[in-house]
């Protein structure tokens, strides 16, 4: 069970504490006021402006609902759409959550401290929404789940804590998708995600990030995997951003638990992105991925990993590629710590700019220059993530795809 | 047809190809012969268009263009091809796709690839981890569906098994329309006076001298070019007496 004052309590303590690494933020820029949007039916997601149905569309979201098992749509402060279609999968609001249902408790802030920084605490005092997605035991999901999480108010600051809950034996995709609207300029995104993956349970959790070019964002996900589950999350980010920072932590706790975590990152100059993932492995049988791909334009791209063995046999590599096409900076901190005998771990981390060999090899084939580079660099972004639902790579290689135009 | 003339070419400060002459006509394979460092490959790479090989004077025209400064890619739109002897590694690009941009998205992958016993690469990155009897047959492939004009062919046989040595020798033949290949009942000087392929052919061992026959054969000794009719011939008298001696006996009849 949980006590909201209590929470409050610590929150309110942490109202003005800095993060542990990124740029520090002056909350009082942003309002949290709630902003009133209408709930929308099916027929009226639709029928939404051509030019919004693109963006969604771009982060994974396809408002047709065709091939997704549920939907969660959140425009600033308030959700304007949440239904499942498919048996054994839940998605609640989290407000509703937490008024109607005791067993939240058994999951709110559990994993993520609310006093962590400034921004759990906000998430805490000025909760807006969220949303929180479960799959009953043994239920699999044949589509994935989607969420949007959309900004249309300039100045707003959107805090919002999501729960994400794979019982025992069962399997769920899940694609978020974060975009602004386009004639947004600024805003803050504060999102708290906490995951629990029971045993045998299998999650994959593609988040595609589309905001507009001075936003703020601060993602704080942990994330708890029992013995012989997986959690697979992929994070994708092709557009710019004023400053993304962000440290997700996930627990393997159980035997045979698996973590694979992939990034996409570009760069685009006045951008700032400070990402990298935290893998905590406690039990033999454990396995740890991290693969990072940064490509830099002009930005600058911080990449960290952590990787931390605490038990024999277990296994973990960590692999950071970054490409500079057109100035700006890419930082590589990898990490591996070893608490015990009889792990395995490594990493590789390679930093460097496209080789004129590659290009020169692509031209005696008959490309252009520009031709050359936009295959190289497509080829350096499009990373093997197996376990990923066909529907879901799709929208990972559309988001590529669409970002070329981009890059050159 | 290909001419060179009077070329001289640097790479990093340094002179690699002086007083290069060099006529490739219509139809006609030449095979390079040289020992190690004699600048076979960079008179390629020249032809290619590799910038770091720079062009100090003298000439390349190809089908009666000057493309002595040409970018690679204009020569490649041209009809110049070339099969690597270590080619990059592209991380993510699937061989399926680095053959189709090769064809312009006109080829049947598969059916090409199944003809050089190179399906089950399709779908690796190119070149990634390839043996060096994989890179050839990947590099034939590749020209397969590019089907140039001129083709340079850099150590096609090394690195390749006895199994493969006759596949790719034979995809090579065909390629330069050599050899009966393709030629339809048509009599030997018809195919001959219809063969519009050029071949421009780097061996160490003349093993490809098996499949493919060739016009005429080429010596590159110190950075200069030296040629004959028979280039079996030269292969015998390189093994009897070296490169050294061969070239002096070369110019001297000529």
């Amino acid at each position: 069970m949980y006590d909201r004052m209590q929470l409050k309590e610590k929150a309110e303590k942490a109202r003005d504490k800095k993060a542990a690494i990124g740029p520090d933020i002056d909350l009082n820029e942003y309002t949290t006021a709630p902003v009133q949007h209408a709930y929308m039916a099916d027929d009226e997601l639709c029928h939404m402006p051509e030019q919004e149905q693109h963006l969604l569309s771009m982060t994974g979201i396809d408002v047709t609902k065709k091939e997704r098992g549920g939907t969660y749509f959140q425009k600033d402060t308030q959700v304007i759409h949440c239904h499942t279609r498919q048996d054994g999968i839940e998605v609640i609001p989290i407000t509703k959550a937490l008024e109607k249902y005791d067993w939240i408790g058994e999951y709110y802030w559990k994993l993520a401290s609310v006093d962590t920084d400034k921004y759990t605490a906000a998430a805490e005092l000025d909760l807006h929404d969220g949303y929180v997605i479960r799959a009953l035991p043994g239920s699999k999901s044949i589509y994935p789940v989607q969420a949007c999480l959309y900004l249309d108010k300039e100045g707003l600051q959107q805090n919002v804590h999501n729960i994400i809950i794979a019982e025992e034996g069962s399997e769920l995709h899940i694609i978020t998708g974060c975009a602004s609207s386009p004639h947004m300029k600024t805003g803050l995104h504060v999102g708290v995600s906490e995951f629990f993956i029971k045993k045998n349970a299998r999650v994959s959790f593609t988040m595609i990030h589309n905001f507009a070019e001075k936003m703020v964002v601060r993602p704080r996900s942990v994330a708890r995997v029992e013995e012989g589950g997986l959690f697979l999350n992929n994070y994708i980010c092709m557009k710019p951003v004023k400053s993304l920072q962000m440290y997700p932590t996930t627990y393997l706790v159980g035997r045979d638990a698996v973590a694979r975590f992939y990034s996409i990152i570009v760069g685009s100059p006045g951008s700032e992105y400070d990402l990298g993932s935290r893998i905590f492995l406690k039990e033999p049988g454990c396995r740890a991925e991290i693969i990072a791909r940064s490509i830099s334009n002009g930005g600058n791209v911080m990449n960290r990993g952590h990787l931390i063995g605490d038990a024999p046999d277990i296994k973990a590599h960590l692999e950071c590629r970054g490409l500079l096409i057109n100035g700006g900076i890419i930082d590589a901190i990898p990490e591996l710590t070893a608490h015990v005998e009889g792990v395995e771990m490594s990493h590789e981390a390679a930093v460097g700019k496209i080789a004129q060999e590659e290009i020169a090899y692509l031209m005696s084939r008959g490309l252009s220059q520009d031709e050359a580079t936009a295959v190289i660099v497509r080829g350096f972004l499009s990373v093997d993530i197996p376990g990923l639902p066909p529907q879901l790579k799709a929208e990972i290689d559309k988001a590529i795809e669409e970002s070329d135009k981009d890059v050159m | 047809m290909l001419i060179i003339e009077d070329l001289r070419v640097e790479l990093a400060d340094r002179i690699i190809l002086e007083h290069i002459d060099l006529e490739i006509k219509q139809g006609e394979t030449h095979m390079l012969f040289g020992p190690n460092g004699s600048g076979k490959t960079s008179l390629l790479m020249t032809i290619m268009g590799y910038p770091q090989y720079k062009v100090l004077s003298g000439k390349i025209m190809f089908k009666g263009e000057d493309i002595t400064y040409k970018p690679i890619n204009e020569r490649a739109q041209l009809g110049i091809g070339m099969s690597y002897q270590r080619p990059p590694t592209i991380h993510g690009l699937k061989t399926r796709q680095m053959v189709s941009l090769c064809g312009k998205g006109k080829v049947n992958e598969e059916e090409l690839a199944g003809r050089i016993n190179f399906k089950g690469f399709l779908d690796r990155d190119i070149n990634a981890g390839f043996s060096g009897g994989e890179i050839k047959r990947s590099e034939l492939l590749q020209l397969m569906a590019q089907n140039p004009d001129l083709m340079l062919f850099d150590e096609p046989e090394s690195g390749v098994d006895m199994e493969n040595m006759s596949l790719v020798g034979k995809t090579i033949a065909a390629l330069l329309q050599r050899n009966g290949f393709s030629n339809e009942g048509k009599s030997k000087l018809q195919t001959k006076r219809e063969r519009e392929k050029m071949g421009l052919i780097i061996t160490h061992t003349g093993y490809i001298l098996d499949y493919v026959t060739a016009d005429k054969g080429q010596v590159l000794f110190e950075g200069r070019l030296s040629s004959v009719e028979n280039p079996r011939e030269i292969l015998k008298c390189v093994g009897e007496s070296g490169y050294e001696e061969c070239v002096k006996c070369m110019t001297g009849c000529n």
